[in-house]
């Protein structure tokens, strides 16, 4: 009886001692969860989710403090991969919250009385200009996120719908009727 | 002529239909009274244009420049005027339109100078450097940008391949070529065979086509090998002709420099050859024009031309055409305008009729006969990749490889099914694509927003270092400001500029709203009235 | 709107379906030569039957009716099955085989191209595990048996069952039965094989039968409708298989010719195994699964309870067709594993 706790112990003891000098000396760096959730959002910082900007509420799905479903520029595709790295349920978009197509802010140039105010609220620095000179959106920059509509004085800056057009231009998934899918639909 | 022939998996052997368009000697086009010329020809970016509307062009003057290096130049196919820079339709199979310069030609056909140039006086670089701007592009169907292809990377080029093999059905136009122009095909192959320092020179030709590669080999150097591949649908794509003459694979995510290889068309070869021996930059190529029209064969035309006009050309459309397709059957596409001109992509314009394509038959569901794996020249199972394509997994047919079909359209033709295959890989391969670009957006975006938050942050420490210097100075002076007149000075120009623009954006306000009839004016007023609706439904939660 | 290629194939799965039929007709034949012409009438009722399920299935799912029922699959099942189970045995045995194999088999799990199972084996293994009597009730050879049923009296064996005929009159136990019960009491193979139920090579008959299956397969092969990997892995492994437990222990087990020209091989070599809904696709994939039903078969008929194993077998390797196929994806161009890549 007393031997045999001893060898559980003794067994214990090594095999606890073999797992904390492993857990030191072939530690894996693995991104944390809050930058792999910070990957999957779509970086436009717009604060649609509430949260002033994709890294914070990255952190916050980390801490479980947000639901996944906050994001509408991530869209379904979006919410599904953050399901999948969470292991929970996929759940539609949250209510009151629809993607928007995909658009750029564009500045009137005739309006525009150059207060860099627009300047200050771009998250990503796709406003160029300075006091008193008009102001140009770089539109490869521009996430869409619309934080500069608001702060504008002059409401000079409207959002454009990127059009398709050859380049961007997607093949159609095809709708071609597969028997028994004419036949459900019907 | 020993040259060893390999061989390639799958593959087909598709009614080939070329006797209709390929006894005629090629017919030069007459000139046009207006040419449409795409920016947009080659793959890449869009030509800028250098020319403005109003401006009178020359034949071989150049309308656009290469917009970044994957990119070409465009060039007036005619003299004339430039009437137009604007959105038209194009060859293209989503049917949009793109940007295109407008010539109105004047008939004399006057060309700018063109320098010839004795090209092996000329060392690699400078004759490259002569090449980039001429817009020439691969014409073969892929038109990727020939002056990048030209380059050589950090592998030598050991074999320069020339692809003859026009294995597409129906289509003629390099058989044509081939016959009539050896000579010239080769001296460009001479050239590029110069330009990129390989060693060996191959032509690869389908048997279907003894004419032409007896014309070839008459033509060619001892130092050139004209080899006669079996015929067999896709024996023109670029890696499968590699394989069929080399036995090589190009390693996935590699081009085919990297084994040493460089592969164009014989068109291409032509096109170079005129570029550096006359000076003349691409501005016409030669069309297979078949199907149902009155004229089938091939004709040399002005890159620009409107394709209704060539066909018109071609004796016309015969009672029953229903339809146009610009390249082969099997990876062509359907032509949504006839308005659109012919590009440098166009090799073929087959004049559609329900008897010679008749509609695509109901679709039955797959029951993985694997005649599409059979067929496939890449070797992937195309009805995996189809399976989940079709459920939109995007993921799970990239891990079956959908990213290596090279869309040739094998599995569609022998799906006993009658599923389109190709139709959902090209779905699935182009929202990959889309998600891949999203994703390089979404990267830079970040970024740019750490960089601003890190902006934003050396800001502050400034400020409140400058105001910790500025606090310290006046209480050594002891003069304390009550209240700061620059401020103040500020608001008042920053309101009298919101001011201004405000009247500003209301002079900009619809001009045409004076002088109207009580009917228009009533229009106007209900149009108002919902718009005020609609933006307090907008703020009212 | 359907894009590229503009032109297809003349090909179509009703034409796949007709050429299979077609590849059938000779082992048919055979069939109905040696043991009288009990098959043609069994054949008949269970292409009704099938037909009636089929349209039944179709018209519940509410699919296009006129496409599907007309693509053959159903008869191709149908056939199958009817040459898996004895002729002559009451009409509703086929009713119920069929049942299984047309409603549950293939149509609850979304029909044509859906079913994880081969429909017709379905059909036989309920039969035969539910109704083991009826099952091992084949007409003897017409030289051997006492009285060989006509045309007529096999509809009315079939529809109103015993008449004046007794059944010992037309049946025989068949070979496999025979080698099973037999081997199993003890009795000496070489006394078995004297009972004129066997042939030169197998069965009196069967193996001709076998023989016009292997000539059918080699047409469907030859049409490229197969391809040679499992017929091919098939046969070998069942070769490989009878001839080792034979050399291992000569008194107890049967020769590799012996199993190999049994009608049920040869059926399962080139028309059943090859069933591409519910097989392997990739040529590995092909290889292994053929190679283990083989090996499976020839373990069942000589270890297990069933005289024939070929229904079990592949019934047992579909369920890891999908598991095969996913590790056996052929090498694609440009990647590398053990291929010849670049230079």
């Amino acid at each position: 009886m007393i031997t045999a706790i001893v060898i559980m112990a003794a067994i214990g003891l090594v095999l606890g001692i073999v797992l904390g000098w492993a857990e030191v000396h072939f530690r894996v760096a693995e991104d944390p969860l809050v930058d792999k959730i910070d990957k999957i959002l779509p970086q436009t910082q717009c604060g649609q989710c509430g949260f002033p900007g994709c890294r914070p509420y990255a952190e916050a799905i980390a801490k479980h403090e947000a639901d996944i479903n906050l994001c509408p520029p991530g869209g379904e595709h979006g919410i599904r991969q953050l399901a999948d790295l969470l292991g929970v349920e996929f759940k539609p978009l949250g209510a009151g919250k629809e993607p928007k197509p995909k658009a750029v802010a564009v500045i009137d140039e005739n309006t525009c009385i150059g207060c860099t105010l627009c300047i200050q609220a771009c998250p990503v620095d796709a406003i160029i200009g300075a006091s008193k000179q008009m102001h140009v959106i770089v539109a490869d920059a521009c996430t869409g996120c619309e934080l500069c509509l608001a702060p504008c004085p002059v409401d000079c800056i409207e959002m454009q719908v990127i059009s398709e057009n050859v380049n961007s231009w997607k093949w159609r998934y095809p709708v071609f009727p597969i028997h028994h899918e004419v036949a459900r639909a019907a | 002529m020993n040259q060893p022939l390999f061989s390639f998996p799958g593959g087909l052997h598709p009614a080939e239909h070329k006797a209709e368009s390929n006894a005629a000697a090629i017919v030069t086009v007459p000139l046009s009274g207006r040419y449409v010329v795409p920016l947009r020809q080659h793959a890449g970016n869009s030509a800028k244009p250098v020319v403005h509307v109003g401006d009178r062009v020359l034949r071989g003057q150049t309308l656009a420049i290469p917009d970044g290096r994957i990119s070409a130049a465009v060039h007036a196919p005619t003299s004339g005027r430039v009437v137009a820079i604007e959105p038209h339709p194009v060859a293209h199979p989503s049917g949009l339109a793109d940007g295109c310069v407008v010539i109105e030609a004047d008939g004399l056909d006057e060309p700018v100078a063109m320098t010839p140039t004795t090209w092996r006086d000329l060392t690699p670089e400078a004759l490259r450097e002569r090449l980039a701007g001429m817009g020439l592009v691969g014409l073969g169907g892929a038109v990727f940008p020939s002056h990048v292809k030209l380059q050589p990377g950090q592998t030598r080029i050991e074999t320069l391949i020339l692809n003859g093999a026009e294995c597409e059905p129906w289509i003629t136009c390099d058989d044509r070529l081939m016959r009539e122009r050896a000579a010239e095909v080769l001296r460009g192959a001479e050239i590029m065979r110069h330009l990129l320092g390989a060693r060996e020179l191959l032509v690869g030709i389908e048997d279907n086509k003894p004419e032409a590669a007896a014309a070839m080999r008459a033509a060619a150097g001892p130092d050139i090998k004209v080899v006669v591949v079996p015929t067999r649908y896709p024996s023109g794509g670029a890696k499968q002709l590699i394989q069929l003459l080399t036995g090589l694979e190009v390693p996935a995510g590699k081009i085919s420099t990297d084994i040493g290889i460089q592969v164009f068309n014989v068109a291409t070869a032509y096109a170079l050859q005129r570029a550096v021996e006359l000076g003349e930059p691409l501005i016409s190529r030669i069309v297979t024009i078949t199907g149902q029209v009155a004229r089938p064969g091939n004709y040399e035309v002005r890159l620009g031309t409107p394709i209704e006009e060539v066909i018109q050309r071609a004796g016309g459309e015969l009672p029953g055409a229903s339809g146009h397709l610009v390249g082969g059957p099997l990876m062509g596409f359907d032509l949504d305008s006839p308005r659109a001109p012919v590009a440098k992509g166009v090799n073929c314009i087959i004049v559609t009729s329900p008897e010679l394509f008749p509609p695509h038959p109901t679709a039955m569901p797959c029951t993985r006969c694997g005649l599409c794996a059979q067929a496939c020249p890449v070797r992937l199972q195309p009805y995996e990749m189809y399976l989940y394509a079709k459920a939109k997994n995007l993921d799970k047919a990239k891990a079956y490889n959908l990213t290596d079909c090279i869309e040739c359209g094998c599995c569609s033709y022998v799906c006993p099914s009658h599923i389109p295959l190709v139709d959902y890989y090209r779905f699935a391969k182009s929202e990959l694509a889309a998600r891949d670009r999203d994703q390089q957006a979404a990267e830079l975006a970040r970024e740019r927003h750490e960089f601003h938050l890190l902006r934003l942050e050396r800001e502050k420490q400034e400020k409140a270092a400058r105001l910790g210097r500025k606090a310290s100075e006046r209480l050594e002076s002891g003069s304390v400001a009550p209240d700061d007149p620059e401020a103040a000075r500020k608001k008042a120009l920053l309101e009298a500029a919101i001011e201004r623009a405000r009247q500003a954006k209301e002079a900009a306000a619809p001009a045409n709203i004076d002088n109207l009839t009580p009917t228009q004016q009533a229009e106007v007023d209900a149009i108002e009235a919902r718009r005020k609706q609609a933006e307090q439904k907008e703020t009212t939660p | 709107m359907i894009g590229s290629p503009f032109v297809l194939e003349k090909n179509s799965v009703r034409l796949t379906m007709v050429k299979v039929m077609l590849a059938l007709i000779p082992g048919t034949l055979a069939h109905a030569w040696f043991f009288g012409p009990g098959i043609v009438v069994s054949l008949l009722v269970c292409g009704a039957f099938a037909i009636v399920f089929e349209g039944l299935a179709l018209l519940m799912r509410g699919c296009c009716f006129k496409n599907f029922i007309s693509d053959g699959s159903v008869l191709v099942t149908a056939w199958l099955f009817a040459l898996s189970v004895p002729p002559l045995a009451p009409w509703w045995i086929y009713a119920v085989g069929l049942l299984f194999a047309v409603l549950v088999a293939k149509h609850l799990y979304g029909g044509l191209g859906q079913n994880p199972f081969n429909p017709a084996m379905i059909g036989y293994a309920v039969l035969i595990i539910s109704f083991p009597n009826y099952m091992t009730h084949w007409p003897g050879p017409i030289h051997l048996v006492n009285h060989v049923p006509s045309l007529a009296e096999s509809f009315d064996l079939v529809f109103a069952g015993q008449g004046s005929i007794s059944i010992d009159a037309y049946t025989m136990a068949s070979p496999l039965d025979t080698v099973k019960t037999l081997l199993r009491a003890g009795v000496p193979k070489a006394d078995i094989l004297a009972n004129p139920v066997f042939g030169r090579l197998s069965g009196t008959g069967l193996e001709w039968v076998a023989g016009m299956y292997l000539l059918g397969g080699l047409l469907l092969l030859a049409n490229r409708q197969i391809t040679w990997h499992v017929p091919v892995a098939f046969l070998a492994s069942v070769a490989a298989t009878a001839g080792i437990l034979q050399a291992v222990d000569p008194a107890y087990n049967m020769g590799p010719v012996f199993h190999l020209f049994t009608a049920s091989v040869m059926l399962g070599a080139f028309f059943i195994a090859t069933d591409p809904v519910s097989g392997c696709s990739t040529p590995r994939g092909k290889l292994i699964f053929a190679g283990l039903a083989g090996f499976i078969s020839i373990i069942i008929r000589s270890y297990g309870g069933y005289p024939d194993g070929v229904a079990f077998s592949i019934l047992i390797m579909n369920v890891a067709a999908p598991f095969i196929d996913a590790y056996t994806q052929p090498r694609v161009y440009g990647h590398a594993r053990g291929g010849k890549v670049g230079r």
